[in-house]
């Protein structure tokens, strides 16, 4: 317990002495992406790496919040310290009545399920053109304000974002060790045997089905007040593979994991920005080649592959 | 609401739908053989379009030698996929395989862009496009060969699967492999043959179907998906509950979309995929498994 | 750390000394465009086009001895990598001014961004609202849909049909066509007696058309760019739909004519006035520009020049101008650029000014129909 807080000190340290390295520079602004990215890829991971749920319907969440706080902050006027938890609640209530469903299936047909529902939602996002701008988008949602400060720069969105996220990560690493986290690992083996321990699966999976949804939706919100823009295309297919893709290269079932994930697919762009078109390639070997040959993501994958090679100069050593 | 509207409505939506049914007994007969739903299946029916049209221009063959060629060069891809990427796979979860399964289809979409370009582009219609009446209603000669093909199609994947021993040993894979195996059935053998047989089944499906709807890099992503919503209305068979699960899918959407809402003609079909894995996860026409629940 | 402060130093030097010696650094001018992703229709001649006409600057010695660069990124048509690309080019690159986005949504995200760190934005994008209300630091140089709407109303006007069916795509281009279709037909006294949509990606189209052959209607306007239209005109011809097919300037280039083949004949469309440059009569002040953008484009990409890229080709000339009368820093050369006076691009005639930073009259569009696989201008 003690090395855990230790860790996380470390890290809280880490993240919010990064401004002092990068403020002023473009840099920042990726930063506070990757903010919303770990808290996007700790929702999923959540319910991925620990419950063993599938989804590829989580973009359609992370959407949802930012229209709702969108529609709320603009054609209603109102503050987004109201509209966020709003959105947040509603997101999660809808989680929770497809979630009955939609969690009895298994494997392929939860993920197909679940894309579905994104699709559904994101056609909703562009046809709804009274309420969302449609394709057009929603511009001039208001920037977030607290005692007088209003968060309109890089440096001030980063603080904010990532002291959410900070919270959201310290929340999901106590939910892991407690007597929740273990009911969740036990489904993930085999619902079965949970249930004979006494684990009731089914509710558990709904509740966190819907507490990862209530997730995205904050970082949906949160993402509307930065940006000041939404439009349907951010919320597609595509980006929910994209948080997949952060979570398996990340590693399931670590929150740190999610974090490295989300830190690399939003940094890579910008290492890969010479690559032109073949950044696509690139993305596609690299989700192939984690799953079969670092299974565990980066997290367990690179201390099992210098173990590896140890073993490997020990035993040639010895040759 | 006139007679020859209706008409009109379901001869549009067969023709697409017998796509969509193609489409879906690709994505069952891997299902049945190995139990992995292939995300990259759409990719196969890309690749059979636009290998046609390299084949067609820049080979200058005649159709109908692009037609074979253009299938062999899809399969030959498919089992490359099979080799190396599923094949090697150390922890083949359902989880790993649908993300390795929707990297292959990023990759193969990806290499394509290169290959071909972004543009879109149009095949020739195999005999001319002069619309046909039925009725109030008209089709064009391509839909009459989409049928066709479709049906020709099942016939023989009903010999395949019931009078070869191959087919029956396939068969044998889909309701339990370990059994199979245990007879002497070489399982690793039949999981490469199931993904012969629906890259190839794909790559036709892209062929008939571009004269009509033109190709692209990424034509495969909305038709795999329409695919796979067939199968599982179908309840995941290789046979003819798929194709009716895609004619009833795609007169459905037309249906939708002439008298209902075109914008919302792509929900519609989502909507009773969720539908019908909430009350049927089974299929239509299936008996219940209690896999699927 | 000793290394950093040695490597800051020395940076520090090589730009003073670059500073002072070379007085004639080069104008960096950022561009973000779709170059790939679902807009990459219009980003990719947008990059070429950009990168052309700078290329042909520098060539020809600079502007007032100074070379331009161009600093181009792809945003893949999502607004979220827009708003960070402008951000680089403004922090990290330091442009003095920024071309595109290619779409209306990308532009309505990064106009925040220019507004705020005071860099002028040139929007390749056609959305009325991006400078309507107008923005201190957003100019345009896509034509307006309503504009291209209004052009295809008058022609129904004229012709004296009173009764439209419109079917537009579910994406941006669509939506803002589908909404200055509905806001403008009063005007024209024309009725939309049906208005359907449909997917960006759909392959049949005959079930929105039946429907729209119930209707009666005398004309039938699409919205939205390829491959859509092309399967609305192979589908139409299906049907055997006798009724007036109008298309958008969407599809304004020979891909279409090549996809939809012998269904294109006969379909009218608004557009620029560069597919039908060799037609225009040799007193349009346009066809300099034109000829010059047609011919350089063959001969860098060995393909046709479309609208697309000659909106990015008039941001970058806009820019040269600009430059030209003695502006080289952000602030200058938004106010050099406000005073734009009749220039002739291959948008249109531009003329900014402090109420109007579209710049552009109804003059931009011409109507062509499709006769015997060419573009020919409808008299």
């Amino acid at each position: 317990m003690k090395r855990d807080l230790l860790l996380f000190a470390c890290f809280l340290l880490f993240i919010m002495s990064a401004p002092q390295f990068f403020a002023g520079g473009y840099l920042m602004n990726v930063l506070v992406f990757v903010g919303i990215n770990t808290m996007l890829a700790i929702a999923l991971n959540l319910l991925l790496g620990y419950a063993g749920q599938i989804s590829l319907g989580h973009a359609g969440f992370f959407g949802m919040g930012a229209y709702l706080s969108g529609i709320m902050t603009t054609t209603y006027s109102l503050n987004p310290w109201i509209a966020m938890p709003v959105a947040a609640v509603v997101v999660g209530c809808l989680a929770g009545l497809i979630g009955l469903p939609i969690l009895k299936l298994k494997g392929h047909y939860l993920a197909m399920a679940t894309l579905g529902l994104g699709i559904i939602l994101f056609i909703v996002f562009n046809e709804t053109v009274d309420l969302t701008g449609g394709p057009s988008g929603l511009s001039g949602i208001p920037n977030i304000e607290f005692a007088g400060i209003v968060f309109d720069s890089d440096v001030k969105n980063y603080y904010l974002i990532w002291g959410v996220t900070l919270v959201v990560m310290l929340f999901s690493l106590n939910l892991a060790s407690s007597r929740i986290g273990r009911a969740l690992r036990a489904v993930h083996d085999s619902e079965v045997a949970a249930q004979v321990l006494g684990v009731n699966a089914r509710i558990l999976k709904v509740q966190i089905f819907a507490l990862s949804a209530v997730i995205s939706s904050l970082a949906g919100s949160l993402y509307a007040h930065t940006m000041t823009f939404i439009s349907p295309a951010s919320f597609g297919f595509n980006f929910s593979i994209e948080l997949l893709t952060m979570v398996v290269i990340g590693g399931l079932g670590s929150i740190y994991g999610s974090f490295l994930g989300a830190a690399l697919l939003t940094l890579l762009p910008e290492f890969l920005r010479g690559a032109n078109d073949y950044d696509i390639i690139i993305y596609g070997a690299l989700l192939m080649v984690m799953v079969m040959y670092m299974p565990g993501g980066l997290v367990r994958g690179f201390p099992d592959l210098f173990r590896k090679i140890f073993k490997k100069k020990a035993e040639s050593g010895h040759a | 609401m006139q007679f020859d509207q209706i008409l009109q409505y379901t001869l549009s939506g067969l023709s697409t739908g017998a796509i969509y049914a193609l489409i879906g007994i690709g994505f069952s007969i891997i299902y049945n053989a190995t139990g992995i739903i292939n995300f990259a299946q759409g990719e196969f029916v890309m690749l059979g379009g636009l290998l046609t049209l390299s084949c067609l221009e820049l080979l200058q063959l005649p159709l109908w030698a692009a037609i074979p060629c253009s299938v062999a060069v899809a399969t030959v891809v498919g089992v490359l996929f099979e080799r190396l990427a599923i094949r090697p796979l150390r922890q083949p979860t359902p989880i790993n395989l649908v993300i390795i399964t929707i990297g292959g289809s990023i990759l193969i979409r990806g290499l394509a862009m290169l290959v071909w370009g972004k543009d879109t582009h149009a095949i020739p219609p195999f005999s001319g496009d002069d619309p046909i009446a039925i009725g109030g209603a008209t089709i064009l000669p391509q839909h009459l060969w989409i049928l066709a093909i479709t049906l020709i199609i099942i016939v023989v994947n009903k010999i395949y699967f019931y009078h070869t021993i191959s087919g029956k040993a396939m068969r044998a894979c889909s309701y339990n492999r370990r059994a199979a195996g245990l007879v002497g059935i070489d399982v690793k053998r039949m999981v490469l043959f199931s993904f012969i047989i629906s890259s190839a089944m794909g790559a036709i499906a892209g062929i008939i179907v571009a004269p009509l709807t033109m190709t692209a890099y990424d034509v495969g992503v909305m038709l795999g998906l329409k695919g796979f919503c067939a199968a599982i209305i179908g309840g995941m068979s290789s046979g003819i509950s798929t194709v009716v699960g895609g004619l009833i899918l795609g007169v459905l959407e037309s249906l939708g979309a002439g008298l209902i809402s075109s914008g919302y003609k792509d929900a519609i079909a989502f909507i009773i995929l969720l539908l019908l894995l909430f009350i049927r996860p089974q299929g239509l026409f299936g008996k219940a498994d209690s896999e699927r629940v | 750390m000793n290394f950093k402060i040695i490597s800051v130093a020395s940076l520090l030097v090589t730009m003073l000394f670059a500073a002072t010696v070379f007085a004639a650094a080069p104008i960096r001018i950022g561009a973000l465009f779709a170059v790939t992703g679902p807009a990459a229709f219009l980003g990719e001649p947008e990059r070429n086009s950009a990168k052309m006409v700078i290329d042909e600057i520098n060539k020809a010695g600079g502007v007032k001895g100074r070379k331009l660069e161009l600093i181009a990124y792809d945003t893949t048509g999502d607004a979220t990598k827009a708003v960070q690309l402008a951000t680089k080019l403004i922090k990290d690159d330091k442009v003095v001014a920024i071309i595109g986005p290619s779409t209306t949504g990308e532009t309505m995200a990064v106009i925040p961004v220019a507004e705020k760190e005071q860099v002028p934005l040139i929007s390749c994008s056609a959305g009325s609202k991006i400078t309507d209300p107008v923005k201190k630091w957003v100019f345009k140089t896509a034509q307006n849909d309503a504009l291209a709407v209004g052009k295809i109303y008058e022609y129904l006007q004229k012709t004296k049909q009173t009764t439209v069916s419109i079917l537009t795509v579910s994406d941006g281009f669509g939506a803002s066509g589908r909404e200055q279709l509905k806001i403008q037909a009063a005007k024209y006294g024309i009725t939309v007696v049906s208005d359907d949509t449909y997917g960006p990606k759909d392959t049949d189209m005959t079930a929105q058309l039946t429907k729209i052959r119930g209707t009666h209607s005398q004309a039938i306007i699409c919205w939205g760019t390829n491959p859509g239209p092309a399967v609305i005109a192979k589908n139409a011809r299906q049907l055997g739909i006798k009724t007036p097919l109008f298309m958008s300037h969407g599809v304004s280039s020979k891909k279409f004519i090549e996809l939809a083949g012998e269904a294109a004949e006969g379909i009218k469309l608004p557009s620029g006035k560069v597919v039908v440059a060799d037609q225009l009569a040799s007193t349009d002040k346009q066809k300099k520009s034109l000829m010059a953008f047609v011919k350089d484009y063959q001969i860098h990409y060995k393909a046709e020049g479309d609208h697309f890229g000659g909106h990015a080709w008039d941001a970058v000339m806009l820019i040269k101008n600009a430059v030209e009368s003695g502006a080289d820093a952000a602030t200058a050369i938004r106010d050099q650029l406000e005073k734009t006076k009749s220039f002739a691009g291959i948008g249109g005639s531009f003329n900014y000014s402090p109420q109007d930073h579209a710049g552009l009259g109804k003059d931009a569009f011409v109507l062509v129909e499709v006769k015997n696989k060419d573009w020919a201008i409808v008299k």
